[in-house]
């Protein structure tokens, strides 16, 4: 006859939550994920699925359509006329592999674009943005135009143009149908863990077809829990009078950028991050 | 000249070496991005057939970019090692493949034939090896270097300490540093992505690194990731800098993008090896590359984004590095669509590395963005411990909040270490062990029954000035 197992001894149970490390209290220094326990050498199950929901708000953010009659709606009480656009990438897994589809009009929307054409083209070209996130101007594109549009006083803006499967560039050939002196473009980044809704706002002087990055200011990471609202309506008004100050946008006018021009992996975040 | 192939009835012809390179690399999405990629999966078996039969020695004799044009191609030529290259001067490139995974090609062999070898001869050939072959062969490769630890020593894994901080804040990194070491991570180095480009608040990080590693002994190097001018400067102002860290890549061209060419990385060597910060060892560059970075500065010469990739081995490998890794999932969709591109990208990346003789690690990330989750970084985690990676990072919780995606975790290292019976840098074990942090076998310790280490202390004052 086979043994009886032994009872198990009392520290072998498992414990009903592994804890956090001791050092918890200094998380207070940094969002990074610190002090977050083991389970041997994984994660804790909290973590797995706190980390879990974060990728899935992420992923979520990414692959949403954007809402084009909701967010008209919301833009309507601004008295603007609304136009829709939408750029040569016909689906979202054509957009993120092909971003110079996302760069160019669909042959309809250019065609529809050129039937509206005046020779007296709007100062300010405002295009709002699906990008890599919907949810972030779905969220906050309202919202920042309607404080940013007081601030614009004196100046002849045009129609609000909502395009989507749209990269940055795209908002260049959007402002060349129009004759647009200046394009500001309203765009989801990429959503990072903790960030699926952060907007970006980035402005064109002249903007035409084949304007690269260096020509561009760009106010980033605009969400209720980064560049708030309110200040980033006030940045995007004070950065474009610069501009035509200037008669220029690009680089030299920029807020310190975060990233390092020789770091690949930092270049790379440039001209990913961005839409 | 041209290059053929026939498949059943259908004759390919190929139009140059490039091209033939292009369409037998494996389908991604940076390559159909540059209008390079095989238009058919018959087109790309084509292309490898006619690959297979080619001879080592056409990529002697024909430059992918001229050599007048690009000084990573006079850099690859003028230091070609005809020697070393002897043993394979008969090989085409599908016997090679054959020779590699032979008996034959054994570890001191393989290390002795490094320098004979060319990118576009590691590129070539990794085009006709699959997955299992990638680590097969690399597995045999071990290649060592040292500073104040011995890192790519065989049954061993180091892991490069990240810990970014969105504004660099000091505390904010040193809380993550002391998170990090004490789970066993920083054998590596610990290296530190600035958010900021100035000087002053770069120097508070060397600063930092500098006297965290002194006051506790730790048997590791410390890097900031400014751009190598920055580093030079901060040498020359007296900063204490271990590692030199620059991004570079395949083409003249992608490295004028990243505003430096090879005269300038010689400069940031001898500053860097002036200093004589080493203790066992004198390698003291860090490099990281990726496929797709020459596509997106648009200096990759119509070439395939792998091929374009081992091309800045040849960079890396003139300046004896202590790491060099490739941030293989960093780019984007738009040149690694998915997980599979991802995986395979970072096995080609480890072996024509290691090939070359390169102490290669991987960043093995993604981005929100790529089809791609924590599962898929597993399996490739997994797959580079089978391949003798020298090192991976460690980022608290895999979450890097700074550059913002993700990578592997401390716990990452920790669960390859257990999977593979993988033990730390020696040096960097030993202090391990003398801070009880792990026992013989190479095991975390429960950080709750650890009483009053020396890295204790330093939380203690992190975590007093909190309270103050």
């Amino acid at each position: 006859m086979s043994e009886l197992p032994k009872p198990v001894a009392s520290d072998a149970l498992a414990p009903a939550d592994p804890p956090a490390d001791p050092w918890a209290e200094l998380r207070s220094l940094t969002p990074a994920r610190i002090a977050l326990g083991r389970s041997g050498a994984s994660l804790p199950t909290r973590e797995v699925l706190a980390f879990g929901i974060a990728h899935a708000q992420a992923r979520d953010a990414v692959h949403a359509a954007l809402d084009v009659d909701a967010l008209a709606t919301a833009l309507q009480p601004l008295g603007l006329p609304i136009i829709r656009t939408r750029s040569a990438a016909e689906t979202r897994s054509a957009y993120l592999a092909r971003p110079d589809w996302g760069r160019r009009l669909s042959p309809s929307s250019r065609d529809a674009l050129e039937a509206l054409a005046r020779s007296d083209g709007p100062e300010v070209l405002l295009v709002i943005a699906d990008g890599l996130s919907a949810v972030a101007p779905q969220r906050h594109a309202s919202a920042l135009i309607s404080a940013l549009l007081p601030q614009l006083d004196g100046l002849r803006i045009g129609p609000l143009v909502i395009a989507t499967q749209a990269r940055v560039a795209l908002a260049d050939e959007i402002a060349e149908c129009f004759g647009a002196q200046l394009v500001v473009c309203l765009i989801g980044e990429r959503p990072g863990l903790s960030s699926p809704d952060s907007l970006g706002a980035y402005i064109t002087y002249a903007p035409k077809i084949g304007t690269t990055d260096e020509a561009r200011i760009c106010i980033s990471n605009i969400r209720p829990e980064g560049c708030a609202i309110g200040d980033a309506a006030t940045l995007i008004a004070a950065s474009l009078r610069a501009a035509f100050k200037a008669r220029r946008s690009g680089v030299a006018l920029r807020e310190p950028s975060k990233a390092l021009a020789g770091d690949a992996s930092t270049a790379a975040a440039l001209s990913d991050q961005k839409p | 000249m041209t290059y053929h192939a026939t498949v059943g009835i259908y004759r390919y012809v190929f139009g140059s070496l490039a091209e033939l390179l292009a369409k037998a690399s494996p389908m991604r999405s940076g390559d159909a991005l540059a209008g390079v990629a095989a238009a058919s999966a018959e087109e790309r078996m084509a292309a490898r057939c006619a690959l297979a039969d080619l001879p080592l020695t056409a990529f002697l004799d024909e430059a992918l970019i001229a050599y007048e044009a690009d000084e990573v191609t006079r850099l690859i030529v003028d230091t070609h090692d005809a020697t070393a290259f002897a043993t394979l001067r008969s090989l085409t490139v599908g016997g090679f493949r054959d020779w590699l995974l032979s008996d034959a090609a054994s570890s001191a062999v393989l290390a002795a034939v490094a320098t004979g070898i060319t990118p576009e001869m590691a590129a070539a050939v990794s085009k006709l090896m699959r997955n299992q072959d990638l680590i097969l062969a690399a597995k045999k490769m071990h290649v060592v270097t040292a500073f104040r630890s011995t890192i790519g020593l065989p049954g061993r894994l180091a892991i490069r300490l990240q810990p970014n901080h969105p504004t660099d804040d000091a505390r904010g990194i040193l809380a993550a540093t002391l998170d990090g070491l004490m789970y066993g991570a920083g054998d590596a180095c610990i290296g530190i992505n600035p958010a900021s480009d100035e000087m002053p608040k770069l120097r508070r990080l060397w600063d930092m690194l500098d006297a965290l590693i002194a006051r506790y002994e730790i048997p590791t190097q410390s890097c900031v990731l400014a751009h190598v001018t920055r580093q030079i400067e901060a040498i020359e102002l007296g900063a204490p800098v271990d590692l030199v860290f620059q991004s570079v890549g395949g083409t003249e061209g992608l490295n004028k993008s990243f505003g430096i060419n090879l005269a300038l990385l010689r400069e940031a060597q001898e500053a860097a090896l002036s200093l004589k910060r080493g203790t066992v060892g004198n390698n003291v560059m860090y490099f990281e590359t990726g496929q797709g970075a020459a596509l997106s500065a648009n200096a990759h010469h119509g070439l395939d984004q792998q091929t374009c990739e081992a091309r800045a081995y040849a960079v890396c490998r003139a300046f004896q590095p202590l790491l060099v890794n490739t941030v293989v999932g960093f780019i984007g969709p738009e040149y690694l669509f998915d997980a599979k591109q991802i995986i395979r990208a970072g096995l080609e990346d480890h072996f024509c590395g290691k090939l070359l003789g390169l102490p290669m690690g991987v960043d093995v990330c993604y981005t929100n963005h790529a089809e791609a989750d924590q599962d898929d970084m597993d399996t490739l985690l997994t797959l580079l411990g089978a391949a003798g990676v020298n090192y991976v990072m460690g980022v608290p919780g895999a979450d890097d909040v700074m550059l913002g995606y993700q990578s592997t975790s401390f716990h990452d290292g920790l669960a390859l270490r257990e999977m593979l019976g993988l033990k730390h840098a020696p040096e960097f074990e030993s202090w391990l062990q003398r801070l009880q942090l792990i026992d013989a076998q190479g095991r975390l310790q429960d950080a709750r029954s650890l009483q009053a280490l020396p890295l204790h202390e330093a939380i203690n004052q992190l975590g007093d000035g909190l309270k103050r």
